[in-house]
């Protein structure tokens, strides 16, 4: 039985707590490039650099392309790696996301989520993510700095387990986590690199005919990266989707392990149900949004609403069967979006969340509130209207309108 | 860059095992592959080699088969020197740390003209202005081969392409050869050098020197194209050869900016009956047809003339040099 | 697909290529095929250089230039740059 450890209480903002975990999970390559609100994240990681705090080989590359494709090389050759992106930037990976995930490289990376152009916005919301989700990364959203840490460094573990061996996405929300001062409390060096361990490999089967741990190495040549044509790539894919398969069982082992060491968890690792067991109305989202509506969820329930919240923290892979059971007694759903699918029948976590309650005999109604783009604020007051929209409906069983959008003026 | 001179004899290369396999798929007299089976027994121990998307990484990298004794990697098309950069990171990185067991690892990016000079030019710079340690071979066919013959920024004035076909307005293409080792040149790199098979002694010293170098080197590696250039594959080394005496295509090498003409330009320098005019070097190809024919013989005298003014100012670099 | 391919929880992942090229043959690509005049022949071994396959091989125990047919394309590289002009390219009877 693992011991929890002695911590150490930090104010952090959440890039910055990134950066210290990183810091103590012994990396091997930071390749990165700026863009707000995600910058901190390296310019902390560089004083680690400068004043030799780690044997991190830090490329400050010329683009956020490079930047994700020095990662996936270093991480091939054998190396720990991690980059931090948003926005356009992250736009600009997106060749390089699917060629990362299609070379099975565990590459980490936060993305401090932030608006697409155009018009040019800087701020927090999660079109550049939510754009990403077919790329074939694990995405984990956090709720605040503590859990941006956490993740982290779970992350790490997650990624390169043999039979996940897939990239992941730590997604903190731009600004609202990325830049507010939090207390965190960190674990020792030691105790997180115990945890994290070191970097295992799958063993692959080379054209010299040796079974070999899976990296560039010139004592055991493989190729990696070749052209696979439609006898073979299709059993790629696959492969990927078992990975991912793989990577739900892991998250929640993963989850739990850590809070052995830590105290913390975040509900399975997969989906962080708050008051939801006796429900009747309840809202899902990601992100930061959850620890408001928390708070507002406390203050139905002293008014005797049957008020809950589910906080999707994976979100690929979709914890399916856990959403099903920890949905499949409301009576009315409401699931936020910080990104817009124009033309779409409301937004990604909405078609997700959906999608997977589809197949219960009795589904809960569910209606979608597309908010907080391009940085717009949503204040407790408007949160709680959802709350009161959700009630109308379950009273009522009419549904007015399917998607919202909320703070918007009309 | 070590001193050391690389000696050996053409029984030492053809004694030397390829690294770059027989079975791959390259066109017949496909001159890049040609060229690239030589400068990978020009190495001088481990080495990792990376590639961008293009004909050489096709046509060895075909699932369940690979021609390469050697670790190898391809990730997309405009990023072989981020490649190589992410790799040499690793590299470093882990030795520190006790993770490598070889003294040292070469690393080399292959990429053609259009993973060079166009789309992959940005990650390139990149990766030379941060000093990582690798070689980088442009294997220069003039144009986006793989692709089906387009005109890349590398493809010569008059050359047709399926991109700037010749027609009865435009013959071929219209802009002039980027001129890409004087970009490198400009970076102020420790080695850069321009070589083509034909004279594969002196392409495959040069690729040795670009591997001894501490730090970024650049080999612009001209290498004919049965395919895209309409000539015959039987021609490819003739090609080779006839660009370089025509002086299309000098080969030289400049060591920390000083530049010096390798021998076979060299002599031409020195005896200028020698140099052959460009017609005897563009007749024959497919893509310079309609170059032979009276409404276009002002584009075959301009490009004797471009060429010859680019010669002339070689000349002055290197002997200023 | 033929069943000879496999399934995708029988091959290792990312596509790393279980088979060398050297069991693919190229051979079956040429038209015509070079021909040696073993009398014209001196070894100086330019056909062995400039070879595109490597199927052009120089077995030094043998002080002898051996032609691998597999992998010859007939591209007729080596006809054109022999300096004595040994090889020649003939349509295979």
């Amino acid at each position: 039985m693992t011991q929890k450890v002695k911590q150490e209480i930090v104010a952090m903002n959440g890039d910055e707590a990134v950066a210290f975990a990183v810091k103590q999970c012994d990396v091997d390559v930071v390749a990165a490039y700026p863009i707000t609100p995600q910058t901190i994240i390296v310019e902390k990681f560089s004083e680690y650099v400068a004043n030799g705090e780690v044997q991190t080989e830090f490329v400050c590359t010329e683009s956020e392309h490079s930047a994700l494709t020095a990662c996936l090389a270093a991480s091939v050759t054998g190396a720990r790696t991690f980059t931090a992106s948003a926005s356009a930037g992250l736009a600009l990976m997106h060749e390089m996301l699917f060629v990362t995930s299609g070379s099975r490289a565990p590459v980490v990376m936060a993305v401090a989520n932030r608006a697409l152009s155009s018009p040019l916005n800087i701020h927090g919301d999660h079109s550049d993510s939510m754009a990403e989700r077919d790329s074939g990364w694990i995405h984990i959203y956090v709720e605040n700095a503590q859990e941006a840490y956490d993740s982290i460094v779970q992350a790490f573990k997650i990624a390169e387990d043999v039979g996940v061996s897939l990239p992941i996405i730590v997604g903190l929300d731009g600004f609202t986590i990325s830049h507010t001062l939090e207390r965190v409390d960190v674990l020792s060096e030691d105790a997180i690199k115990k945890f994290v361990g070191e970097r295992q490999f799958p063993m692959v089967l080379t054209h010299e005919g040796k079974t070999v741990p899976f990296k560039l190495d010139p004592e055991n040549p493989m190729t990696m990266g070749p052209n696979a044509l439609p006898n073979y790539y299709f059993e790629f894919k696959r492969q990927q989707e078992e990975g991912m398969r793989n990577a739900l069982k892991k998250i929640q082992e993963v989850n739990s392990e850590y809070a052995k060491i830590s105290g913390r968890s975040y509900g399975n690792g997969l989906i962080d149900a708050y008051k939801l067991d006796d429900a009747e109305i309840a809202i899902v989202c990601i992100g930061s949004t959850a620890g408001t509506l928390k708070v507002i969820v406390d203050q139905l329930r002293e008014e005797g609403v049957k008020a809950g919240v589910l906080r999707l923290r994976t979100f690929r892979p979709l914890p399916s069967e856990e959403l099903r059971n920890a949905l499949k007694n409301i009576k009315v759903v409401a699931v936020m979006d910080k990104s817009m699918s124009p033309g779409g029948l409301g937004a990604a976590v909405f078609n997700e969340v959906r999608n997977a309650l589809y197949d219960l005999k009795q589904r809960p109604i569910m209606v979608n509130y597309i908010f907080g783009l391009g940085g717009r604020d949503s204040s407790p007051r408007d949160l709680r209207r959802i709350f009161e929209d959700l009630a109308k409906i379950a009273k009522t069983g009419l549904v007015e309108k399917q998607v919202h959008y909320l703070g918007l003026r009309e | 860059m070590t001193t050391q001179e690389w000696k050996f004899t053409a029984k030492d290369i053809a004694s030397k095992p390829d690294l770059f396999l027989s079975g791959h798929r390259a066109c017949a007299g496909c001159g890049p592959a040609a060229a690239l089976r030589l400068i990978m027994k020009a190495t001088r121990g481990p080495t990792i080699v990376t590639q961008a998307t293009g004909c050489m990484e096709i046509v060895g990298s075909i699932y369940p088969y690979s021609s390469w004794a050697v670790p190898w990697l391809h990730t997309a098309f405009e990023n072989a020197a981020a490649n190589a950069s992410g790799i040499d990171a690793a590299l470093k990185a882990m030795r520190k740390k006790g993770k490598v067991k070889q003294e040292h690892i070469d690393i080399i990016a292959i990429a053609g003209d259009g993973g060079t000079y166009d789309i992959g030019l940005q990650a390139l710079s990149g990766a030379v202005e941060r000093g990582h340690d690798f070689l980088f071979v442009l294997y220069d066919n003039e144009g986006y081969m793989n692709t089906g013959i387009q005109r890349s920024s590398s493809t010569p004035i008059g050359a047709a392409t399926t991109t700037t076909p010749a027609g009865s307005v435009n013959p071929g293409k219209l802009e002039k050869k980027k001129p890409i080792t004087e970009i490198m040149l400009a970076h102020e790199m420790e080695y850069v050098a321009t070589a083509t098979p034909y004279y594969w002694k002196d392409m495959m010293t040069k690729a040795r020197k670009g591997l001894e170098v501490e730090g970024p080197a650049f080999l612009h590696v001209f290498a004919p194209c049965p395919r895209g250039w309409r000539s015959e594959p039987a021609k490819t080394m003739e090609y080779s050869k006839l660009s370089v005496e025509s002086c299309v295509f000098p080969i030289w090498e400049a060591v920390n900016g000083k530049r010096q003409l390798s021998t076979p330009s060299k002599l031409i320098a020195l005896a200028p009956q020698k140099k052959k005019p460009v017609k005897a070097y563009l007749e024959g190809q497919g893509r310079f047809r309609h170059l032979f024919t009276p409404q276009n013989q002002h584009v075959l005298d301009g490009i004797q003339l471009a060429t010859d003014e680019r010669w002339q100012r070689l000349l002055q670099k290197c002997e200023s040099a | 697909m033929s069943s000879k391919e496999k399934t995708w929880k029988e091959i290792s992942i990312a596509g790393v290529p279980p088979k060398s090229s050297i069991g693919f043959m190229t051979g079956d690509w040429k038209t015509y095929m070079p021909v040696r005049d073993l009398e014209k022949c001196t070894t100086c071994l330019t056909c062995v250089m400039f070879c595109p396959e490597g199927a052009i091989k120089w077995r030094p125990e043998m002080g002898k230039i051996e032609f691998d047919f597999s992998f010859c394309k007939g591209c007729g590289i080596c006809a054109n740059e022999c300096p004595t002009k040994a090889i020649t390219m003939k349509m295979p009877e």
